[in-house]
């Protein structure tokens, strides 16, 4: 955007704003977001603490369920140590999966409640730069809080991870990553439409995906009708893509099928996600629902 | 029609704009009829370039939600309004990028820092970290916020020192047109004077257009070229100070009645009077 001239009182002259912005653009004004939330983050350290801490205690609380079948006897040898790794994924990718989901659909909410969130969508941002841009930020969040969980969870357990194909599921992770934005965007939207209650719906998308994307079980497990509803879960097959990864050291064409699947999901719901909370956006505007609650 | 390039003539204009509340949820199984509020009726102005057009009302009479339209925070049930030819709902991304508010409720992150939040809305604004850190020391150091404020987290300065940082990051991005909304509401003396002070140079030096809502008159004497007050979401009067006082003085010369006798005679109340919320039936 060029800088406005405003040529004193007399000439007030100032060049035309612009109706579309370039890639690099884009990327500048996305990053603007990526840098705030950083400060933020920074600023908030001791929630990063209580929830670190909250996803380390989750992953051991989980994983030992598997460390006692094993001393049991109920699993041994390496079925017990495909349990535990099973379970140390599932909690994991969930540790991930939900950081990167609160990250994007909390961010209205954070504006609202801070009052912010006028100036924010007063600006002349592209939508499609804001969101992505918060995205951004919550994906690389994420990673660095699951790098956190792992390297504090992972000592207490005996594995053996000499099958892992970590290539694979870092592929698996990152198109995945993509799939999940789709899904944190739309997510957002309900604090956008609820001010007062969004929060807890997206909290309750979250929840859905948790019971139906086989973090802690295998989808098999559930009722038939709900088997139906995990195909839709782009968690269903982010979770399976890494476990077969890490599990049974799957190669990525031996993985083909699910990343595909993943390239669709962020392929379609990307540009859904975007296109509803613009309308969302445009209905709350309508309504007068911007303004500051809380 | 979408337009190219600004009309530099008419930085906003102001046609039939009317705006309807209904606040809640539709409930189907409910038999009630909701309850509609008018925020906005009618209103249609024009601010000329450069000019400070000062928009009166009390608390509730629809001054906010104007700003907001203005703003294009919220989108009007009719009318239309165009920044400098721009329609602010056709052609939001350009109106945008010319305009900038000035909220009563100055609203940060409030665990980042003054330069933390402003260096954030420069950059969206499209301006680079470096341009906005140095351009946001120097209208912080000219509204008189001390260096050290402008590094302490906004969450522990005073709400005026928290308003100059709102008249900060309003500025910053050098707008054209300034949509201020009630700027100086609950500063001390000190602070109101700083801001009205940077208002009037920003208008005298850099020539910006700037759309003003207040309830105080000495505030509107002062800054404004032309006022209009605003009553039940309605214009009811509009013209420059003198020609607002002339109107009532019946021949006793303007100087003879203030701004507040001008409300008063017009409306029936007082300015520090909220108003009751105007219903809608059907």
């Amino acid at each position: 955007m060029a800088e406005l001239n405003f040529g004193g009182a007399e000439q007030r002259y100032f060049p035309a704003p612009s109706r579309r912005f370039g890639a690099r653009q884009q990327a500048s004004l996305g990053w603007a977001f990526v840098e705030r939330q950083t400060n933020l983050w920074k600023r908030h350290w001791a929630w990063e603490i209580v929830w670190l801490v909250y996803g380390v205690v989750n992953t051991l609380a989980i994983t030992f369920i598997a460390k006692q079948l094993a001393a049991e006897g109920v699993v041994s040898g390496r079925r017990a140590n495909d349990l535990i790794v099973f379970l140390l994924i599932g909690t994991l990718v969930w540790a991930y999966l939900s950081a990167v989901l609160d990250d994007i659909s909390l961010v209205v909410t954070w504006e609202r409640w801070e009052g912010t969130i006028e100036h924010t969508l007063m600006a002349p941002v592209p939508r499609v730069a804001h969101l992505i841009g918060t995205a951004v930020f919550g994906v690389l969040h994420a990673i660095v809080r699951t790098s956190l969980i792992m390297a504090i969870a992972l000592p207490f357990f005996s594995v053996s991870l000499g099958h892992a194909n970590w290539g694979t599921a870092a592929i698996v992770l990152g198109v995945g990553s993509l799939s999940l934005v789709g899904l944190g965007i739309l997510a957002g939207v309900l604090p956008l439409l609820y001010p007062e209650r969004g929060e807890q719906m997206s909290f309750m998308v979250q929840s859905v995906v948790l019971l139906v994307s086989g973090v802690y079980y295998s989808i098999n497990t559930l009722p038939t009708w709900l088997q139906g509803v995990s195909h839709l879960s782009p968690a269903t097959y982010l979770l399976r893509g890494v476990r077969n990864a890490v599990i049974s050291g799957a190669s990525p064409s031996a993985e083909g099928r699910d990343i595909v699947i993943l390239a669709v999901f962020a392929v379609v719901m990307i540009p859904m996600s975007i296109a509803v909370f613009s309308a969302a956006e445009r209905w709350a505007k309508r309504t007068g629902r911007l303004k500051r609650q809380g | 029609m979408f337009r190219a390039t600004p009309d530099t003539h008419r930085p906003l204009v102001v046609r039939g704009v009317s705006k309807t509340f209904t606040p809640g949820f539709h409930r189907p199984w409910s038999k009630a009829p909701r309850r509609r509020v008018r925020a906005v009726q009618d209103v249609s102005f024009s601010v000329r370039p450069g000019e400070i057009f000062g928009l009166i009302g009390a608390n509730g009479s629809g001054k906010s939600t104007l700003i907001r339209i203005l703003s294009s925070l919220v989108l009007a049930d009719e009318g239309t309004v165009e920044v400098f030819g721009y329609d602010i709902e056709r052609q939001s991304m350009e109106a945008r990028q010319l305009i900038n508010r000035v909220s009563a409720d100055p609203s940060f992150f409030r665990q980042m820092s003054a330069l933390e939040n402003l260096l954030f809305f420069g950059r969206v604004y499209g301006l680079d970290s470096a341009d906005t850190k140095r351009r946001a020391i120097e209208i912080l150091d000219r509204l008189g916020l001390e260096r050290t404020h402008q590094r302490a987290m906004v969450k522990e300065l005073s709400r005026g020192q928290q308003q100059k940082i709102a008249v900060a990051r309003a500025f910053l991005s050098s707008p054209v047109l300034m949509l201020l909304d009630e700027p100086t509401t609950g500063l001390d003396p000190r602070s109101k004077r700083d801001v009205q002070e940077f208002v009037r140079e920003v208008q005298h030096d850099h020539g910006a257009t700037i759309l003003l809502t207040t309830h105080d008159m000495d505030e509107a004497e002062a800054l404004c070229d032309r006022i209009a007050f605003i009553v039940g979401g309605s214009i009811v009067a509009e013209g420059t100070s003198y020609e607002l006082r002339s109107s009532i003085a019946n021949g006793n010369g303007a100087d003879a009645v203030d701004l507040e006798d001008v409300f008063m005679e017009l409306t029936g109340k007082s300015v520090e009077d909220d108003e009751e919320e105007v219903m809608v039936n059907g």
